[in-house]
């Protein structure tokens, strides 16, 4: 599916959070969203997913507004992983998982077989299978990350954001869980703060800068060092590989934070 | 697997189904005249079924005329108060939250004593109006002050017990402005929980608003699942976040106001029983929803029964049973709680 915006903007009172950006994901594509912390990334991915209505500007699934979308529908079509989300409840990471077939369950249509087998295949997906009936307050912050990716994978969606998905994941499970949705048939809109992870696996990238998108392109095209100084505010030496891709190594410098 | 699935919470239901026809029997039982549990069935085989059994009549009278529907009344009022206790916690993701807490029970005796004394509309119909009313007074008054207090599980609770000592000297204002002395005493007894004055006619309020209720939670027992993670969550899952609110709400407020309107604010029920409710059966709301509303029954059935025979001679206020009871049950749920986690 394709996920078009079209000079979105946000804003809470006086501030403006997102400002005029337009961008779409075309369908198969996996887009990735780099930008300091407070450039607007999880802001921009909340109006995505259609949690925050733009201030100005349109969301658009497949030439459809968001707001013309019921919200089960919509969650049938597209799934959210979020940056942040806890819960108080007892509940075992088999039940966390079992809520992504939410959007499908109803009056005429009762948890089925089915809805057990999609569920399961998830959790193996993100290898979360041998701890499935464990208690969600005894798994690490990581496994937690993991079964979240589940969940959004047992709504299964054309379309798939995630907003820093590999946060809490060891190094292993960061390139699994991003091979993993980039081998699977959908379009993926991701904010990572991983240079490189963009640089491995995403068809394009979106550069956000105080709110504004200020570049838009392949990786190659994207992940200049003067772009890398100007938004980010390190010196970073960028390689390209034989295969095409690019390598990007940090330099440490002298009062990097104090700029 | 489905089929052993479908077993287990058949024999679940019946067990917790027989638990309550064996609660109602003790309750209309038990009290200061005890009359034998074979009369109590006769009396409602008589009446129910016109068996024709030969009983003391004045027996049979104080089975019917008076327990029985005071422990039916007792019943749906536990169930209605846990059942919004559970929405309630789910909604707001806040183990504290419950009608009591959040001052909707204290706003619906506003709104009942202002019906009653201030005249108000009257009857039957009259009151509870004035109750619901006044709850979701309480209820939109608790969360604009939360709102305004900033985000955060602690806002809405000290917002409610704000809310709960404004409505609470409303109350008290209205009493001492308006009523004589006589009118005055009956309502303080009735503000601490007193279900001495039911009868039948309170059924036919008590009985569909306990449940419709259960009814309307059911129905929004998946979206109360999805709650689990946030609101964020919740929509993102397909949940109509606002509408789902808006109706829950509703119901919590239109279920407290029939219980307060008819027995007064009774606390601890919708707090404690939820979380021991989900001790024993977890957290989907397709089974917690139903379990808890019976296990509120039963005990508020039980704290009835105590009310009548813990002081002789006395009926105690059944607000201050479950009080006497839930306060350091809810103490140890609270720190079990904080264990496992
Ligand atoms: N609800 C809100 N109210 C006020 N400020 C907000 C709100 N949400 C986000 N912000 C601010 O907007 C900026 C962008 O936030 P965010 O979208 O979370 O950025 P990122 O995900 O790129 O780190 C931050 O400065 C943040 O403090
Ligand atoms: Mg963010």
């Amino acid at each position: 599916m394709r996920l078009a915006t079209k000079d979105v903007t946000w804003a809470v009172g006086p501030a403006t959070i997102v400002d005029g950006v337009s961008l779409s994901a075309e369908p198969g594509e996996f887009l990735g969203i780099i930008g300091p912390n407070g450039s607007g990334k999880t802001s921009l991915i909340a109006m995505l997913a259609g949690l925050r209505r733009p201030r100005r500007g349109t969301v658009e699934l497949d030439g459809v507004p968001l707001s013309a979308l019921s919200r089960r529908h919509l969650a049938q079509k597209l799934a959210l992983v979020e940056q942040q989300a806890e819960t108080a409840e007892r509940m075992s990471a088999r039940q966390a998982v079992e809520l992504g077939r939410t959007p499908y369950l109803g009056l005429g249509h009762p948890w089925s077989e089915l809805d057990d087998a999609i569920v399961a295949r998830a959790l193996a997906q993100v290898d979360m299978t041998p701890l499935a009936d464990r208690n969600w307050h005894t798994l690490s912050g990581g496994e937690r990350q993991r079964l979240h990716i589940a969940r959004a994978l047992a709504q299964q969606p054309r379309l798939l954001l995630l907003d820093e998905p590999t946060n809490h994941l060891d190094i292993r499970h960061q390139i699994g869980i991003l091979d993993l949705v980039r081998r699977l048939d959908l379009t993926v809109i991701a904010a990572l703060h991983d240079l490189n992870h963009a640089a491995l696996f995403c068809d394009r990238i979106a550069v956000m800068q105080a709110g504004r998108l200020v570049a838009l392109g392949t990786p190659v095209e994207v992940l200049t060092q003067r772009l890398i100084a100007g938004v980010f505010g390190v010196e970073a030496a960028v390689e390209r590989q034989e295969n095409g891709s690019c390598h990007i190594r940090f330099h440490a410098t002298a009062g990097a934070l104090s700029g | 697997m489905t089929v052993r699935r479908l077993s287990t919470r058949a024999s679940f239901t019946l067990a917790a189904v027989a638990l309550l026809a064996a609660a109602l029997w003790l309750g209309a039982a038990i009290g200061e005249t005890a009359i034998p549990l074979d009369v109590v069935a006769k009396t409602v085989a008589n009446r129910l079924f016109h068996a024709a059994y030969p009983l003391d009549p004045i027996d049979e009278g104080i089975v019917w005329s008076y327990r029985l529907s005071r422990v039916v009344v007792a019943a749906c009022c536990g169930a209605a108060l846990s059942l919004s206790g559970v929405v309630l916690q789910s909604l707001l993701r806040n183990p504290l939250a419950d009608p009591y807490v959040l001052g909707i029970s204290a706003g619906a005796s506003t709104g009942a004593v202002s019906v009653a004394i201030l005249g108000i509309g009257g009857g039957l119909v009259g009151l509870p109006l004035g109750a619901f009313a006044g709850a979701l007074i309480a209820f939109c008054l608790v969360s604009l002050l939360a709102w305004r207090a900033g985000s955060g599980a602690a806002a809405i609770i000290l917002a409610g017990v704000a809310g709960s000592q404004l409505f609470h000297a409303l109350t008290a204002f209205v009493v001492t402005k308006a009523a004589n002395a006589e009118q005055a005493r009956g309502i303080m007894f009735w503000l601490l929980g007193n279900l001495s004055g039911v009868r039948w006619p309170d059924v036919t309020l008590a009985l569909p608003a306990a449940l419709i209720g259960l009814a309307l939670c059911l129905s929004q027992a998946r979206a109360l699942d999805a709650f689990a993670f946030g609101r964020d969550s919740a929509a993102s899952l397909g949940i109509p976040v606002r509408r789902t609110y808006v109706l829950l709400i509703g119901v919590t407020a239109m279920m407290t106001a029939v219980m307060v309107a008819l027995v007064g604010s009774i606390g601890f029920v919708g707090l404690v029983i939820p979380h021991a409710t989900r001790m024993l059966v977890g957290v989907r709301h397709g089974v917690l929803l139903p379990a808890s509303a019976i296990v509120g029954a039963v005990f508020m059935i039980l704290a009835d029964i105590l009310s009548r025979i813990i002081v002789p001679g006395q009926v105690l206020p059944i607000g201050v049973v479950t009080a006497l009871f839930g306060a350091p049950a809810f103490a140890v749920i609270m720190s079990q709680r904080r264990t496992r986690l």
